[in-house]
C-alpha cells in the first residue's frame, strides 16, 4: 500500500506550507490520489479551489499522516474525484458553482450552492455577470409504484436554519430523501480574500455560531502555522477550556433537543436549564455567552481570573450532580427508547466512506477524534477517552453525546487544575512573504478544517471545511427506510449545521 | 421519571432563584413584556422565527428563550410552526440572495397586522457580511422592519426588552390613531 509520502515525492513539495505537507502533482498523481479514497485506504479531509488550482487534503487513517495535493488546472478542467469517489460530488459541484472549474466526468453536474440569485457566475474566479434569475432545480428521478414527495422547507416549522428536503415516500416510509442546500451561503471565503487577521478571524469564528470556538480556534491554529508562531502555553490551555465549554453547551442541548423531536419534553426542559447554566458561566468567565471572538492568532483576548473559574467550577458541579439523573431518566424511558433505538442507522461502511466525523462517525464506528488522532495542543497532554459505538442509530448517537459531555467535565478539571501562568496571547505580527496554513480542530459536530494563504499580513484564500460536508449526505442514506415522522429526529441526531455547510 | 417529577413539583422554579440581580431584571422584563402583549393583543403574541442566512448564533439564543429561565411561554409569546399563525415575525441573518424570496413569502403569508423583529448585528444592515456578492444586506432592504434588537447575538434578556420595546411603539401607534 502506497503511504501519503509516496504520493507526495510524485509532486513538486510546496515550501511555504505548514505543518503539513502539500504538493503540485500532475492530472495522474491526482486521479491515482482519488482511486486510493474511493477503495477506502486514505480519507478525503477536503477539496476546494483557487482561480485555477483545485487542492485535495487527504488523511491516512492508519497512521494519522494528512497531506495535500494540488492540480493546476489552466484549462479550468480536472479530473472528477467525485466520479471514483462520491464524498467528493457535492464539493466539486460547489468548486464549479464558485470558481467555474469543471470536475471532468462528475456524474452530478446540477449547482449546488449557486441559486441563480447572485447575479455572478463564479464570484471567486472568472466573474461573470449573471441574470438573477432562478430556474428549476432537477431533483433525482424516483421511480415506482405509489409514490409521492412531500418538499419541506427552506422555512421549517421549528427555530431552525432554512434548507430544502426533498421525500419521495411509500405511505408514511420514506423511499429517498434529497436535500437541496445553499440558503445560508454568504460568500464568507469570498470575503476573507484581502481581509486582515482581526476581521479574518472574526468572520471564521461566524461561519456556524454554535462552533465559533472551534473555528476561530481552527482559523487561528492555520494562521499560527503559516506565521511559524509560537503561542504562550497559558493561551493553548485556555483555548482547550473554551472549546471543551462549547462542546458541553452544545451536547446539552442536543440530547435535550432530541428527546424533544421524540416528544419527551422533560428531557429537553431539563438538559436546557443545564445547557443554560454553561453559557452563564462562559458569559461571567469570558464576557460573551457563545465565547465569540475570544480566541484570536496569537492566543486569547480575555484572560480567565478567580471569578471566571469559580463560575465554570460552580456550573460543572451543577451538572455533576444533575446529569445522572438525565442520563438515568434516558435510560429508563422506555416509550423514548422505542423512538430512538434502530431508527436513523447510518451504517458503518458509509461512516468510513465518508469520513464522517464527530458523534456521527463515532457512533457508527469511526473513531476518529482530532484531539486524540491527530494530538495537537493541549490534548497531547490530557487524558480522555474517545467513545466509540457501531449501532449508528439515533439511540447511539445520544450515548456518544452522553459520554462526551462527561469527557468534557473530566478534561474541564484537569485544565483548570494545571492551567500554567503567564500571558494570554503574543502579538501575532505579519510576514511579507507568502505563507501557507492549515489546521484542523474538533468541534463539537467533528473536525472543522482550515486552510489558507497569507500574504502580507492579510488573507489571500482561507478555505473552511465544516464537518457537517461529509455528514449531510448520510443523513440521506439513514433515513430510508425510516417514517417521515421520525425525519426530525434523525436530524436532530444529526445536527449538522446549514450554516457551516453553506458559509 | 417519578422521582424527577416529583422533585420538580417541590423545587422552587429555576425562574423564581433570582440571586443576581441580572435573573431579577429578566423576571422583571417577562413580566412587563407580558403586560404589554396582553394589553396590545390579549392574550398572546405569535411569533414565527425566519432564519434569512444566520450563522445560527442568533437562534441558539432564540431557542433559549424558551428554557426554564426566561420561559416565554408563560406570558403567552409563543413560537410557532406557521407564518400564517404569527403576529410577528422575527428575522435573523444578513439576508442572503438564496433566502431573499423565502423571505419575502414568508412574510407575504403573514397576516395583517403584523411586525417585523429584525434580530443580530448583521439583520440590521449585513453585518461583516456586508458586500458580499451573495448577501442582500439587512432584512430592512426585503421587507419593512419595525425594530432591530442589535448584538452579535444578543443574549435572551435583550432579545425580551426588544420584544417590550415593540410592544410598546405598537400600543402608542393604536393609541394616536
Amino acid at each position: 500500500m502506497p503511504s501519503l509520502i509516496d504520493l507526495l515525492l510524485e509532486g513538486r513539495p510546496v515550501q511555504q506550507h505548514s505543518p503539513w505537507p502539500r504538493a503540485v502533482v500532475d492530472a495522474s498523481v491526482w486521479t491515482f490520489a482519488a482511486s486510493e479514497l474511493a477503495h477506502g485506504r486514505w480519507s478525503l479531509l477536503g477539496l476546494w479551489g483557487e482561480p485555477s488550482t483545485v487542492h485535495m487534503a487527504i488523511m491516512d487513517g492508519h497512521t494519522a499522516e494528512v497531506a495535500t495535493v494540488s492540480l493546476d488546472c489552466p484549462d479550468r478542467a480536472y479530473p472528477s474525484v467525485g466520479k471514483h469517489h462520491p464524498p467528493a460530488l457535492r464539493l466539486e459541484r460547489t468548486i464549479n458553482d464558485l470558481f467555474g472549474l469543471s470536475a471532468e466526468g462528475l456524474p452530478d453536474i446540477r449547482p449546488w450552492l449557486d441559486h441563480d440569485r447572485w447575479a455572478v457566475r463564479f464570484p471567486l474566479g472568472n466573474r461573470i455577470n449573471a441574470f438573477s434569475k432562478a430556474s428549476p432545480y432537477h431533483f433525482l428521478p424516483v421511480e415506482g409504484d405509489d409514490l409521492h414527495q412531500v418538499a419541506v422547507g427552506p422555512v421549517h416549522a421549528g427555530i431552525i436554519e432554512p434548507g430544502h428536503f426533498r421525500f419521495t415516500a411509500s405511505g408514511e416510509t420514506v423511499a429517498r430523501l434529497e436535500q437541496r442546500l445553499g440558503y445560508t451561503h454568504k460568500g464568507i471565503e469570498g470575503l476573507m480574500a484581502g481581509a486582515n487577521l482581526e476581521r479574518a478571524v472574526q468572520l471564521a469564528g461566524r461561519v456556524s455560531g454554535d462552533s465559533t470556538v472551534a473555528y476561530a480556534f481552527a482559523f487561528s491554529r492555520a494562521a499560527e502555522a503559516a506565521l511559524q508562531l509560537v503561542v504562550p502555553d497559558r493561551a493553548v490551555w485556555l483555548r482547550a477550556l473554551l472549546a471543551e465549554l462549547e462542546r458541553l453547551a452544545n451536547h446539552l442541548g442536543d440530547i435535550g433537543a432530541i428527546c424533544n423531536d421524540a416528544s419527551f419534553a422533560l428531557m429537553h426542559a431539563l438538559c436546557s436549564v443545564l445547557r443554560e447554566s454553561i453559557l452563564r458561566a462562559s458569559h461571567i468567565a469570558f464576557g460573551h455567552r457563545l465565547m465569540r471572538d475570544i480566541i484570536v492568532p496569537g492566543g486569547v483576548t480575555r484572560d480567565l481570573n478567580d471569578e471566571g473559574r469559580e463560575a465554570i467550577q460552580a456550573a460543572l458541579d451543577n451538572i455533576r450532580q444533575r446529569f445522572p439523573a438525565l442520563v438515568e431518566l434516558y435510560d429508563n424511558t422506555a416509550s423514548l427508547q422505542d423512538r430512538t433505538v434502530d431508527t436513523g442507522v447510518l451504517k458503518p461502511a458509509f461512516a468510513k466512506q465518508y469520513a464522517a466525523g464527530g458523534y456521527i462517525g463515532r457512533a457508527s464506528g469511526r473513531s476518529f477524534d482530532a484531539r486524540r488522532t491527530l494530538k495537537y495542543p493541549p490534548y497531547d497532554a490530557l487524558r480522555f477517552e474517545v467513545p466509540v459505538l457501531n449501532e449508528g442509530d439515533v439511540n447511539a448517537r445520544v450515548w456518544i453525546r452522553v459520554r462526551e459531555v462527561e469527557q468534557s467535565l473530566l478534561l474541564i478539571d484537569q485544565i483548570l487544575d494545571r492551567l500554567p501562568d503567564g500571558p494570554p496571547g503574543t502579538h501575532a505580527g505579519h510576514r511579507r512573504e507568502v505563507r501557507e496554513g492549515m489546521a484542523i480542530v474538533e468541534g463539537f459536530r467533528g473536525d472543522v478544517l482550515v486552510w489558507l494563504r497569507l500574504r502580507d499580513g492579510r488573507v489571500e484564500r482561507c478555505h473552511l471545511r465544516d464537518p457537517s460536508w461529509f455528514q449531510w449526505p448520510l443523513l440521506e442514506a439513514a433515513i430510508e427506510g425510516n417514517i417521515i415522522a421520525d425525519f426530525p429526529l434523525c436530524n436532530k441526531s444529526f445536527n449538522c449545521s446549514y450554516s457551516g455547510h453553506d458559509l | 421519571m417519578r422521582k424527577l417529577l416529583f422533585e420538580s413539583l417541590f423545587r422552587r422554579p429555576f425562574t423564581e432563584q433570582a440571586p443576581s440581580p441580572d435573573d431579577a431584571a429578566v423576571t422583571e422584563l417577562a413580566t412587563a413584556v407580558g403586560r404589554a402583549a396582553r394589553r396590545r393583543l390579549g392574550r398572546s403574541l405569535s411569533i414565527r422565527e425566519v432564519d434569512a442566512g444566520s450563522c445560527n448564533g442568533c437562534e441558539l439564543e432564540i431557542h433559549a428563550l424558551n428554557n426554564a429561565y426566561y420561559d416565554v411561554e408563560r406570558f403567552g409569546l409563543r413560537f410557532v410552526a406557521s407564518p400564517r399563525h404569527a403576529d410577528v415575525l422575527m428575522v435573523t441573518g444578513p439576508v442572503t440572495k438564496n433566502m431573499r424570496e423565502a423571505l419575502e413569502r414568508t412574510y407575504h403569508a403573514t397576516p395583517n397586522p403584523k411586525w417585523v423583529v429584525a434580530v443580530g448585528d448583521c439583520a440590521r444592515d449585513g453585518g461583516c457580511f456586508a458586500g458580499s456578492y451573495a448577501v442582500v444586506g439587512g432584512v430592512s432592504q426585503v421587507v419593512p422592519v419595525d425594530l432591530h434588537i442589535p448584538g452579535c447575538p444578543p443574549p435572551p434578556n435583550m432579545i425580551l426588552q426588544g420584544l417590550l420595546a415593540l410592544l410598546d411603539r405598537t400600543a402608542d401607534h393604536a393609541n394616536s390613531i
